[in-house]
């Protein structure tokens, strides 16, 4: 978008609204209202309100149905589709990190990193349940498992840096337990995030599975905390004593994430399977056995 | 041919109410109200090839006193021999409230024509014998002939003529309770005044869950048409204990309308003696010895 | 034989059948000998591997429900006593977790072991003290509490083999609160997975109920477990409270009410403290139309009077499908005047006495209130006892999904019946509650149960079966039931940490 203003003759450049992404469009925020994110001030981003995430929420807990009622194998492909298409995107989002002031190698290999997490996570989607579920060797005659099912629905805030790698290490997690999930993309630098929106938009995710907003992080995980139809908390930081207190009040599944972000090995160190863990419920089930 | 609508049994749960009820604490008076029921509902029962008249005379006599010189244990309900010994047993008892009941239809396996069958009922009817314990052909049962074992049931039921029938399922052979349930509905419709369950010559003959579920149908049978149908649990109830037990499921499943020799009975042989055993017990305090109680 | 098979047929016409129970036969009373079984006026506190009376020096009663009477005198710990208690957990907690883990698992071991020989003592213990019925706390509380430990034993040198590649480490120093409707085998629950996994203990008793868990810290005196590894604290919430709020304390596991949970979630909030909860709910049984009645009918009295109906697991809702449910319903009805309450200590007793007055209190309120106009209300006959405190058990027919007795836990033996037409009625009403802790399924048709199931929004599913438990099989809540599982291999993860893990909170 710089080339606008560079050189005689040259084409003006189109340039992007960055919108949010929820149950399945691209829609702006519904307040009308944008802000100017500290690492690119010259782009003017869609700014969601309150209300925005209540219809994220909306779509999300339609989106979670038709996420969780897929065959396992199902949501791998997508979740795989995902990886694909943002391989494909890859010089595209690499500029959007760029510019919001990454080092062009850097941002580089955190898409590679991104598209590899994504294809690690494909592959987790039919092995949560043989992974965290059980056979359960109970006493009499009962032939009794463990499954694992979804929370619900997940509100996911993303570190500042790295904001697409941070992104996902946190996104995919309850996505591949079944969750819906709305996440919040990095305050400061949120283009790569919502690039990952228009990515998931073209990667046959079912409408309101995954949801991107941005804004003022303070705020919206504030109201995330409160409202009573999300389940699930997964926040980048440490913790916070308000919004915890604020999300007992209907039981949330409450996780704080305080990875070093900016230490080396971090696209490693996010492919954990205890991330999972807090927002996928075990269901045990008992059966009685006899041939009589 | 199946015809009856027979919902379904589930055995795990079945057997988890059998077991249930089996940690029922049966103590004083209650025992001792017990102990005399389980006589009173006894059929003293002796179905061996090497059976002789001497053996059942004598079995007679326990049965009409089975407690010499204790005038409050009461007589047995019947004494259940073949057919051919039933002159004996009606002679051994003229004066008695024992019933003479004999096994019939080609005890124990059932397989024989039906003129057969009857000319067996109508003998021992006619030999003064005032019960029937008939079998079901388990193998006409089993594979799908509910209509045909139905029409030889009620056959037999009106051979007896007023010698009231029990109809003995075998459900040691049965294999699955919905069988066994599908069995009781049969001879429910065909008009059997007594479920009884075995033989004695199959194990597992009586089982506390089986007499559980034909106590639930002859329940439900009476809830619905206002018949009430007894159930005879046979073999295999040696300990006045295990009887205690059944009577329990009897008391709790079905109440007192069944609590009562003509509606509830067990056919057992050495169960008498244990009872015996207990009810001196009771009375004096000490622990007794078998070798002091007759071997009939 | 006097038959009247026939006559009876006859004069069915005119009345109908009915059955009668108790006139023709009772049972004598089966008392379970309890005199042998001394309980001491007052125990004190159990910290560091003695009995030390409170800094305060206050006591309080704790009563036998079935008969007011006084059992002893329990010792209400303050804050400063708390504070020892968790002083002393820490001090043992680094030689504990460094223990070899074999050795950790030898004294599992061994309280398991203990436990079966002192069943009895304990069994008579837990009803004299919490009013359930001998033959509940002699045939399922104490064999499960022994089976829970020696469960978990095995796991204690296994945890490599439960988290491979995790390197699981203690979490430290765990506060437990536990509620009175299973006394010991809550603790069984909170101790065992705890100690397997390196951790030390300060656990509070419910107020009610603190007795066995002052006679089991004797066993664990037996067992020659190493002072401080478990310490308890009796009193009320405020000792409770201290012990949760303790900056001494790494993780605290709770089990009660879903108020009281809430409430400990949001102290908790950003203190670092793990948390699990395990709390209310409002299970629902959905009987169709082609399950098998007679035990679908000894299934839901299982489901709700069990233990008085003090089970947070309890099946406190009935969906029945419609075409069954007059037929369902007499059943139910008929079996339920069969359920003998009284004495808890007498082996034939069915169902005990309300745990406390409050408790009572609160089961009366919910039953006068909680229905709208068009409920039925049926109650069973039995006769009850002068003293003590009782309740019927009581079943509400034609409730809406409004009323407050079909929303609200009542924790007492109270069944509220609806009705469904379809499959997916009864998953939409069944799900129909901020609750998820269990389910009942009763179908003969096995795609319909696991259908079913996997709709249930609940932590276990019971089907064709109900109040299953297990030291190996996982239990815990969805939604406002609580997090964290207790039980098998899922339940370990609520005491280990995994470094590069999530931080609660």
């Amino acid at each position: 978008m710089s080339d606008a203003h560079e050189g005689t003759g040259a084409r003006p450049a189109v340039l992007k609204t960055w919108k949010l992404f929820v149950g399945g469009a691209l829609p702006r925020s519904e307040s009308g209202r944008t802000y100017q994110p500290a690492a690119a001030r010259h782009c003017n981003v869609a700014r969601a309100s309150r209300k925005d995430l209540r219809d994220a929420v909306e779509a999300a807990r339609k989106g979670q149905g038709s996420w969780w009622n897929r065959d396992a194998y199902n949501r791998g492909q997508i979740v795989y589709r995902i990886a694909e298409m943002l391989e494909t995107r890859a010089t595209a989002i690499v500029d959007e990190l760029v510019a919001c002031g990454v080092e062009q190698e850097v941002a580089r290999r955190e898409v590679e990193a991104s598209v590899d997490l994504c294809a690690w996570h494909a592959g987790l989607c039919d092995k949560v349940g043989v992974l965290l579920g059980s056979q359960n060797q109970v006493s009499g005659p009962f032939f009794n498992f463990s499954t694992i099912e979804p929370t619900g629905v997940v509100f996911v805030a993303a570190p500042e840096q790295p904001s697409l790698l941070g992104l996902l290490a946190l996104l995919l997690p309850p996505l591949v337990g079944g969750n819906a999930v709305i996440a919040l993309c990095s305050e400061s630098a949120p283009l790569a995030g919502l690039a990952f929106g228009e990515v998931c938009a073209s990667s046959d995710v079912p409408a309101g599975a995954i949801n991107l907003l941005a804004g003022p992080r303070a705020e919206l995980v504030g109201h995330a905390a409160a409202h009573r139809a999300i389940d699930g908390l997964l926040l980048a930081g440490r913790p916070e004593p308000s919004v915890g207190a604020e999300a007992a009040d209907s039981v949330k599944r409450v996780r704080w994430c305080d990875a070093e972000w900016d230490a080396p090995g971090l696209a490693e160190r996010v492919r954990r399977l205890d991330w999972v863990e807090p927002f996928v419920e075990v269901k045990t089930l008992w059966h009685p056995v006899s041939g009589w | 041919m199946r015809t009856l609508d027979v919902p379904p049994v589930d055995a795990v749960a079945l057997e988890t109410r059998a077991a249930e009820l089996a940690t029922r604490s049966i103590k004083k008076d209650a025992k001792r109200a017990g102990l005399r029921m389980v006589v009173e509902m006894i059929d003293l029962t002796t179905l061996e090839g090497q059976d002789t008249p001497g053996k059942v005379r004598a079995l007679c006599r326990k049965a009409r006193a089975p407690l010499a010189g204790d005038p409050e244990v009461p007589p047995v309900a019947a004494v259940c021999v073949y057919p051919d010994l039933v002159p004996v047993a009606v002679e051994a008892l003229v004066g008695s409230t024992v019933q003479v009941a004999s096994v019939a239809t080609h005890f124990p396996a059932g397989r024989a024509p039906l003129q057969q069958k009857l000319d067996d009922v109508r003998y021992a009817v006619a030999a003064g014998a005032t019960e029937i314990d008939m079998v079901i052909d388990r193998g006409e049962f089993l594979r799908g002939g509910e209509a045909l074992v139905l029409g030889e049931i009620a056959a037999v039921k009106e051979a007896c003529g007023e010698a009231h029938l029990k109809v003995i399922l075998e459900t040691g052979e049965l294999g699955t309770y919905d069988r066994i349930r599908r069995a009781c509905r049969v001879a429910l419709e065909a008009g059997a005044d007594f479920l009884k369950t075995s033989t004695g010559k199959v194990s597992p003959a009586s089982t506390r869950p089986v007499v559980l579920l034909m106590l639930e149908e002859v329940r439900d049978h009476y809830l619905a048409t206002g018949r009430i149908v007894g159930v005879k649990a046979a073999g295999g109830i040696r300990t006045a204990k295990d009887a205690l037990r059944y009577l329990v499921m009897v008391n709790e499943t079905c109440g007192d309308l069944w609590l009562r020799p003509d509606r509830f009975r067990f056919g057992a042989s050495s169960l008498l003696n244990d009872v015996l055993m207990q009810w001196v017990r009771l009375g004096d305090g000490r622990y007794q010895r078998p070798e002091d109680f007759s071997q009939d | 034989m006097q038959n009247d098979g026939r006559s009876n047929a006859e004069s069915a016409g005119s009345e109908r059948p009915t059955l009668s129970f108790g006139a023709a036969w009772q049972y004598a009373p089966a008392p379970e000998a309890s005199d042998w079984v001394e309980i001491p006026d007052r125990r004190g506190l159990f910290l560091d591997g003695a009995f030390v009376a409170p800094a305060s020096d206050q006591w309080f009663e704790s009563i036998n429900p079935a008969t007011e009477a006084v059992l002893g005198h329990v010792a209400r710990a303050d804050a400063s006593d708390v504070d020892r208690a968790v002083q002393a957990a820490r001090r043992a907690q680094p030689a504990w977790a460094a223990l070899p883990a074999e050795h950790r698992a030898r004294y599992l071991f061994r309280i398991a072991r203990l436990l079966q020989e002192r069943a009895r003592e304990l069994a008579i213990l837990e009803s004299l003290d919490g009013g359930k019925p001998i033959r509940e706390s002699r045939d399922v509380d104490l064999p499960l509490c022994a089976a829970h430990f020696f469960h978990h034993a095995g796991w204690a040198d296994k945890l490599e083999l439960a988290f491979p590649g995790a390197c699981p480490e203690p979490v430290g120093v765990v506060g437990q609160v536990i509620p009175w409707n299973f006394p010991l085998l809550m603790l069984a629950w909170k101790l065992a997975p705890a100690l397997a996994c390196g951790n030390t203990v300060v656990l509070k008793p419910a107020e009610t109920t603190s007795l066995t868990a002052l006679r089991f810290a004797e066993l664990l005196q037996q067992a020659e477990l190493p002072p401080g590894v478990v310490n308890f604290v009796t009193g009320e919430g405020p000792t409770g409270e201290a012990l949760v709020t303790h900056p001494g304390i790494d993780k605290v596991a709770f089990t009660g009410s879903t108020a009281v949970g809430k409430a400990i979630q949001a102290r908790l909030a950003g203190s670092g403290k793990d948390l699990t909860l395990e709390l209310g709910g409002k299970a629902a049984h959905i009987v169709f139309e082609d399950a098998a009645i007679d035990s679908a009918v000894e299934g839901v009295v299982r489901g709700i009077f069990f233990n008085q109906g003090h089970v947070c697991c309890a099946g406190s809702r009935l969906l029945v499908q419609e075409s069954i449910h007059d037929a369902f319903l007499q059943k139910l009805v008929r079996r339920m005047e069969r359920i003998r309450v009284g004495d808890p200590l007498d082996k034939n007793t069915d169902m005990g006495a309300i745990n406390s007055r409050a408790q009572l209190q609160r089961i009366e309120a919910l039953v006068a209130a909680g229905t709208s106009d068009g409920a039925r209300v049926h109650q069973s006959g039995c006769e009850l006892p002068g003293k003590g405190f009782w309740f019927r058990p009581t079943l509400v027919s034609g409730v809406s999904q409004a009323d407050r007795i079909v929303r609200e836990e009542v924790f007492g033996p109270v069944l509220a019946v609806t009705t469904f037409r379809t499959p997916d009625e009864a998953v939409q009403k069944a799900n129909d509650t901020p609750y998820g802790l269990s389910a009942g399924i009763w179908t003969d048709k096995g795609s319909r149960i696991l259908w079913m199931a996997s709709r249930m929004r609940a932590g276990v599913v019971w089907n064709n079966t109900f109040n299953r438990f297990d030291p190996g099989a996982p239990f815990g809540g969805f939604k406002e039931s609580g997090f964290g599982r207790e039980g098998g291999r899922q339940g370990l993860a609520a005491y280990v940490r995994r470094p590069g893990g999530l931080v609660q909170g």
